[in-house]
């Protein structure tokens, strides 16, 4: 399901002259949307390296419009002059940071296992869950996908606060899986049905059981779509506000509580939480560069039929 | 409940008929199963006599229960497995989802709707008092969850929007260009990023009154005052703009995938016919991408009906209310004014609002794409 190099559209024009604008035309399109999706980003890493001069007189460009400094990295502790040091901000950072890390990892694996489980049973076999057929159950799974967390927050602060899990990484983390679920589901569906069935009975002939088939045979070549099903769902959770905002205070909060919580108190210092921007989009930058193939892949399961 | 799973005309047909299991195993399978269920409704009752003061012997929290319940499934499952055989294994699959939604869904909900029948603020000291459909009837006075409700249509109707963008995107990536992967990952880029960091960037550094780039663009072009966040209309606009730049990737990715995995020689034959590049679009390429794009758009809608983060942070409502969605206004209710009653009265009735909204919105996509097509 990946997106695929097409070959046509070249023959359509008729005169050089219009091919050329026309060349011309897609091109300035597509500089023009790069430029507005890559700006921001370019003004956040340029601004953590400004002084408040810089800031507040709009200079752009480094080098030429001025001279870049590691303030913004110094007041995280992750500046050269100042990582070896013992730094507050940067504690509080790296347990955010970790905390985020296992709060997405955590929730993206638990979803993936029992999604997956879930999605190859309602793919293979037939259910009857009291009057409740596969389709229902499926259904059930996927109209989760509408809750908005507004409706789940403030029953579950109330539960967690009656069962100690507020503030808690585990927690967030089942709230996560929770969310992402319907998502997983999805996916691996899709995946699951584009296995031919054969397979498995081949397996099951030659005397696996049905719980050794799914793990030696399917799964494997199901890989792929956990790979971007998880990748989807890591996204997810690590970009989550809401829930994290409500449910965490000190122990369990995650980077874009963080984040959020800094402009508030003394007016907003903008070379840290610029670089503190930088930093908390960097990880999932950097994934969406290298993994942008299982990205696509994930978003695009069932789509297209 | 889940006893009653029945994999009948289960596929493949060659699974072990229940009848070779043996009588002592089955009895072993049931046994787990009642004493389980029989331990956790017991954990629960011990809990609720130790809460209410009628006993003296409980746990501090409830979380015992929570651990009575993995263990209730766990039991549940093996039982499964003991009684049914091949059967108990295929229902082995769907159970540990199943338990985990039900739990996590089903249960929190119901408390939802018994917390929105009281008076509770978390901030006094009186504690939660039922008060019926007082907070119902204060919802439909509160013009401010009007408001909200108000912007929410707003906030979806500007999905279209998103949607010619995102189709005029998908179109350029999929004509014959160079650096395709690139421009690609160049604009997929908005989606990784996490909408409070996004909301900082640009909202809050790029578009900030004084020197933010954004602002001295628009002085540039002519616009004198360029406040985004002061005015309602034009803070609304600010907080759709944010809200697009970042979910515009996911629309168009999915747009992409439509328009590559249409069939070519539509397109070739079309052109044989003498249409030009616009009739081609619209009455080949247009009607072809009809489900792919409800589809998205669905999708899009049902992610932007969450809508929340980025209000808060960026203008936490304002001004005046005037760019709250429905979640970031429960969001304040609860967090200035702790009042956890009232608020989940609200996100109920949303979540009825949205469930009537989104299947109605399925039912007229279903015919709206059958009638094209």
């Amino acid at each position: 399901m990946s997106v695929q190099t097409t070959e046509y559209a070249a023959s359509e024009i008729r005169s050089p002259a219009s091919f050329f604008a026309n060349r011309a035309f897609i091109y300035g399109a597509l500089v023009f949307w790069a430029f507005i999706c890559l700006f921001p980003i370019y003004w956040t890493i340029t601004t953590s390296f400004k002084t408040a001069v810089d800031v507040t007189q709009g200079h752009l460009i480094p080098f030429v419009d001025f001279r870049p400094d590691w303030k913004g990295w110094r007041s995280l502790g992750l500046s050269p002059d100042s990582i070896f040091r013992t730094s507050t901000v940067r504690d509080e950072f790296i347990k955010r940071f970790m905390n985020s890390v296992i709060t997405s990892v955590g929730a993206s694996s638990l979803a993936i296992v029992i999604g997956s489980l879930a999605a190859y049973g309602l793919t293979r076999y037939r259910y009857h869950f009291a009057w409740f057929k596969n389709e229902d159950i499926s259904f059930f799974f996927l109209s989760q996908l509408i809750l908005p967390p507004v409706v789940l927050a403030l029953p579950f602060l109330v539960l967690y606060r009656e069962v100690g899990m507020l503030d808690t990484r585990i927690g967030l983390i089942l709230l996560y899986t929770l969310m992402v679920l319907p998502i997983v589901i999805w996916i691996m569906r899709d995946q699951f049905n584009s296995i031919p069935v054969e397979l498995e009975e081949a397996a099951l002939v030659d005397g696996l059981s049905i719980w050794g088939a799914f793990f030696r045979i399917v799964m494997p070549i199901a890989l792929p779509g956990m790979v971007a099903a998880f990748i989807l769902a890591m996204v997810l959770c690590w970009n989550e506000y809401f829930f994290a905002a409500l449910l965490t205070s000190t122990d369990a909060k995650t980077i874009p509580v963080m984040v959020a919580s800094q402009t508030g108190s003394q007016g907003i210092n903008w070379w840290s939480m610029a670089a503190l921007a930088t930093a908390a989009i960097t990880p999932l930058a950097v994934i969406g560069i290298a993994l942008e193939r299982y990205l696509i892949m994930g978003m695009t399961a069932g789509a297209v039929k | 409940m889940a006893d009653q799973t029945l994999p009948t005309n289960a596929w493949p047909a060659n699974a072990a008929p229940s009848d070779l299991i043996s009588p002592g195993r089955k009895r072993l399978g049931r046994a787990l199963m009642a004493a389980a269920t029989v331990g956790l409704l017991a954990v629960i009752a011990v809990q609720i006599l130790y809460k209410t003061e009628v006993d003296t012997i409980g746990f501090e929290t409830w979380r015992p229960v929570v651990y009575a319940y993995v263990l209730w499934g766990v039991a549940l499952g093996v039982g499964q497995v003991l009684t049914r055989g091949e059967d108990g294994q295929r229902a082995l699959f769907l159970l540990p989802a199943l338990l985990f939604t039900i739990a996590m869904v089903i249960f929190p909900t119901l408390f939802g709707f018994y917390i929105a029948l009281t008076d509770w603020n978390l901030s006094s000291f009186s504690g939660r008092k039922f008060n019926g459909l007082d907070n119902f009837w204060q919802m439909l006075a509160d013009p401010y969850y009007r408001n909200a409700l108000f912007n929410m249509v707003l906030y979806v109707l500007a999905v279209l929007v998103e949607y010619v963008i995102a189709f005029g995107l998908a179109l350029l990536l999929n004509a014959q260009i160079r650096a395709r992967k690139f421009f690609r990952v160049v604009f997929l880029m908005p989606l990784m990023l996490s909408p409070v960091a996004v909301s900082w960037m640009i909202g809050k550094s790029l578009m900030e009154y004084r020197f933010g780039p954004a602002a001295a663009l628009a002085r540039q072009l002519g616009w004198e005052n360029p406040a985004f966040f002061s005015n309602p209309i034009t803070a609304r606009i600010s907080i759709m703009v944010l809200d697009a730049w970042t979910f515009i990737p996911f629309m168009m990715i999915m747009l992409l995938a439509g328009l590559q995995a249409m069939s070519r020689e539509v397109l070739e034959a079309a052109r044989v016919d003498g249409a030009n590049a616009w009739q081609t679009f619209w009455q080949v390429t247009f009607p072809l991408m009809l489900p792919v794009s409800v589809t998205a758009i669905i999708l899009r809608i049902i992610f932007k009906l969450k809508l929340a983060d980025i209000i808060i942070t960026v203008t936490s409502g304002g001004p005046g209310g005037a760019t709250d969605s429905v979640s970031s206004f429960i969001y304040r209710e609860y967090r200035d004014r702790s009042n956890v009653g009232y608020g989940t009265m609200l996100a109920m009735a949303y979540l009825i609002i949205i469930i009537i909204f989104v299947t109605w919105l399925l039912k007229f996509a279903n015919r709206f794409v059958r009638n094209v097509n």
